[in-house]
């Protein structure tokens, strides 16, 4: 027995020691996704990652990737970012582009009549309208967190089987773009009417991939629909693929792994530069790069609603104490984050410039006044030794980083934060109660829009309801991001967010950015038809993925 | 009968303290002389005690501060076992990791022990029944591996930086049947002996025949047993931490060393998972060797000269 457990101790240091002195792999992935004039090759099973469980199975309902990526493939939405060109709409169950009405305020859209849902059952206008009416005007019980980028919406009808007409209450600049939101998943008027919540634990759509099986903790799997409405621009029946598998992975080393053993193709959400260069050099001659700046960002959320955070002096304190410079230098050599900005994406089209950012809280220069300040703030507040729990979720990346750069920048100021991690569904189910002190947040988007960056910021009562966690009410809020929301003027537009910017983030300091992402997706090059944009929700239907034969 | 006077009691019972102080210092003494290993494991355990006891006085640097200036810097004379991803000095972060571990192993291995020695006691004195129940319970927990058995416990209770008891709890679980069964198989020779007989026919309790005749018999095995799964404590942690059951960052731990940046960097940065790596089996091994001679020494059977 001695012998026997002294070698068992020793072999778990020999084992390290080898592996850490293990030769380094050479050579780098390629940064080029497919060669070009290359044709579409139909067949084959898309592995992919998933790094967190989806908590429901309903999109309108839900406000994360560990959802649309497993789930996405079996819907459809009105409209959808081309696959080709991410920056343009193109109709997905709709016929063509919207009829707007000269006052703006009318959109009229024409249906496919080719869309059946995987039970069967043909899709019709009064499904879309069914479905958009669960998103803007959700009943009583109903979750629907983006309902606010719709405020402008006034009703919904179908004149006709193939027709559905918006109503706004004032023109939008970003209405018909949001109509091709990734999460507005068709669903069917009557499964929703038999039972509202239907969706949140059984899959129907319209979209590329039928549902085969979900296990928990496992995989999810979904095959090819043969009865897809869309073709390619070849005439091609899509999807190419046969099938695809999400494999539920929560480790970040094991994901790594999975993609360096080549037991998974591609992970959608991002590695970091250092999981990227570590495949690059193991797979040299197997790899694809694709980078790109993110619209995502990680938020500081006090609960207005909680003792001490109740006081703006407090708020202000933890938004000061976070030097973000040195975190953006430090942080980007080991996670996916990168630059410092406000509400908006850095350097995107409504960003403000860096000197106008600088004179808002927590966002200049000076770290060490910055500092000073949040310490006479916290002693101003009554509370200069401040304890708290960090609420954050088990995703190592970036959430755990982020929270070690924060914790130790809040240990600078005297407050002493204990990191509390939970795994998704509990760390949501949390944020939905009001259950923690202080909490590290995301938002992300599928555009550069203030309506979507901002729908976080309308009352938590109101329309900030299911997204809006730092749990305060305020008209004055409300007001402002209305008015930006109407302003059709991009420079009057651009005004106006800044003033919000400055509102929520420092006069009020309700909740703030820590550094935005940057997106990086090493994956293996036989994975083709699939492009990065600048967020990890569009794109993900997996209609135009396919696989080359090597 | 003759009277005792109080001098002479005085008297006896000096003589029996300093018996039992000379027999103490010949125990370690001989121990220290005849098991080297043993003696070496015990070496290992005191630097590790001292490690924790003493660590704001011997760490360079605060083990949670980052230092971006720092980042994933090699071994050098400053930063002895090099920097993490966060410029943390990976040695302060060995030295606070030791609390975390000797805080979980000791509790851990302590309240299980002592639960299974209670068990193994009771079970073994009353026989029947209350015996055949403890034992099948004890049979449904060893039929699972120890780590199964943690991990099922932490997932019960929940994790959190806040929540060290849920992970001494968990780790203490699974110790519980294997001292029950081996205190058990030790107090039953016991229980059958003339002289807990006699104490039984003098009037004595239940309790008190366990408790002051039965379990101080049954000791030297408890004490094994605690040793032994001291170092398994420390790994069952570890191990736990590595799968993100245990405690969070920025918590120095050894297991979440390795699981973090000691993984994420194994390639650029190999002194990152190097260190807790050697941490973790020095202390295993340190607590299996003391273990395993102090059973050599206390059993009558393998004692020597």
């Amino acid at each position: 027995m001695l012998k026997h457990r002294h070698i068992a101790a020793l072999s778990v240091a020999f084992a390290l020691l080898l592996a850490a002195c293990s030769p380094k792999a050479t050579g780098t992935g390629s940064l080029t996704p497919a060669p070009a004039g290359e044709q579409p090759h139909p067949g084959g099973t898309l592995t992919f990652i998933v790094n967190a469980e989806p908590p429901s199975f309903d999109g309108h309902r839900e406000t994360t990737f560990a959802l649309l990526h497993p789930i996405a493939p079996h819907y459809s939405t009105l409209y959808k970012f081309d696959p080709g060109d991410l920056t343009k709409v193109i109709p997905d169950v709709a016929a063509a582009m919207p009829e707007v009405s000269a006052d703006k305020l009318s959109y009229n859209i024409t249906l496919r009549t080719d869309v059946k849902f995987h039970d069967g059952s043909v899709m019709t206008s009064e499904d879309v309208v069914a479905t958009y009416n669960k998103i803007i005007f959700p009943p009583t019980g109903v979750l629907s967190p983006r309902a606010g980028a719709y405020a402008a919406v006034e009703s919904i009808s179908a004149p006709a089987k193939d027709k559905v007409q918006f109503k706004l209450k004032y023109p939008s600049a970003s209405f018909g773009t949001n109509l091709a939101s990734p999460w507005n998943f068709i669903y069917s008027a009557a499964k929703l009417k038999t039972d509202i919540h239907w969706y949140e634990k059984n899959i129907d759509g319209t979209g590329p991939f039928t549902y085969v099986s979900n296990t928990k903790g496992q995989d999810w799997v979904g095959k090819k629909n043969p009865d897809y409405f869309a073709k390619d621009k070849s005439g091609v029946q899509l999807p190419y693929l046969d099938g695809y598998k999400a494999l539920i992975i929560t480790d970040a080393t094991a994901e790594v792994n999975a993609v360096r053993s080549k037991q998974a193709m591609i992970e959608f959400r991002g590695f970091t530069p250092q999981q990227r260069d570590d495949l690059s050099r193991a797979l040299p001659n197997d790899l694809a790069i694709q980078e790109a700046p993110w619209i995502c960002v990680n938020y500081v959320v006090p609960n207005t609603k909680k003792k001490p955070f109740d006081d703006v002096r407090v708020r202000q304190a933890l938004t000061l104490a976070i030097d973000r410079y040195a975190g953006s230098t430090a942080l980007q050599k080991i996670t996916i984050v990168k630059d410092v900005g406000g509400l908006m994406r850095p350097k995107g089209p409504f960003a403000q410039s860096d000197a106008d950012l600088q004179k808002i809280a927590g966002f200049g220069t000076d770290a060490k006044a910055n500092k000073d300040k949040a310490k006479q703030l916290l002693a101003d507040a009554g509370v200069p030794n401040l304890t708290f729990k960090f609420l954050n979720r088990n995703i190592t990346t970036p959430y755990e980083p982020v929270a070690v750069f924060v914790l130790d920048q809040w240990k600078q100021v005297g407050i002493n934060a204990t990191h509390d991690v939970k795994e998704t569904s509990a760390y949501q189910a949390d944020l939905r109660a009001g259950n923690f002190d202080v909490a590290l947040d995301f938002n992300c988007d599928f555009l550069d829009e203030p309506d979507l960056q901002l729908a976080k910021f309308w009352s938590a009562s109101g329309l900030g309801k299911g997204l809006n966690f730092a749990y305060y009410d305020d008209a004055d809020l409300d007001k402002k991001i209305d008015a930006q929301s109407r302003e059709t003027d991009p420079a009057k537009r651009l005004a106006l967010v800044a003033d919000i910017e400055k509102y929520a983030m420092d006069t009020k300091a309700y909740q703030y950015p820590v550094l935005w992402w940057y997106r990086i997706i090493p994956y293996l090059n036989v994975v083709r038809g699939w492009r990065i944009g600048s967020n990890h929700y569009t794109n993900q239907d997996l209609a135009t993925v396919w696989l080359a034969q090597k | 009968m003759t009277a005792v006077s109080d001098a002479e009691i005085i008297a006896r019972r000096s003589y029996v303290e300093s018996t039992g102080r000379r027999r103490f210092v010949r125990f370690w003494r001989d121990f220290v002389r005849r098991r080297p290993l043993g003696t070496a494991g015990a070496v290992l355990i005191i630097l590790m005690v001292f490690a924790a006891i003493f660590a704001d006085w011997i760490a360079p640097y605060d083990p949670i501060a980052n230092r971006f200036q720092d980042l994933l810097l090699g071994p050098s004379p400053e930063h002895l076992l090099g920097t993490d991803a966060f410029g943390r000095d990976v040695f302060s972060r060995i030295i606070f990791g030791s609390r975390t571990a000797l805080l979980v192993g000791f509790t851990a291995s302590i309240v299980g022990c002592t639960i299974g020695l209670v068990l193994g006691v009771v079970g073994a004195y009353f026989g029947g029944k209350i015996d055949m129940t403890i034992q099948r319970l004890m049979d449904i927990l060893l039929s699972f591996p120890l780590i199964v058995i943690a991990i099922a416990v932490v997932a019960a209770l929940g994790t959190g930086e806040d929540k060290i008891a849920n992970v001494i709890a968990a780790i203490t679980v699974p110790i519980i049947p294997r001292v029950a069964r081996v205190v058990r198989s030790s107090a039953l020779s016991v229980v059958n002996m003339p002289y807990i007989e006699a104490t039984r026919s003098v009037g004595s309790g239940g309790a008190r025949i366990m408790f002051r005749h039965v379990a101080p018999n049954v000791f030297a095995p408890y004490l094994i047993m605690m040793t032994a799964f001291l170092g398994q404590a420390i790994l069952l942690e570890a191990s736990l931490s590595f799968l993100g059951l245990g405690v969070f960052e920025p918590t120095a731990s050894w297991g979440l060393m390795l699981r973090g940046a000691g993984m994420q960097f194994l390639e650029r940065a190999p002194w990152l998972a190097i260190a807790p790596g050697v941490a973790i089996s020095m202390a295993v091994f340190g607590f299996n060797l003391f273990g395993d001679s102090l059973r050599d020494a206390l059993d009558p059977r393998l004692r020597t000269g």
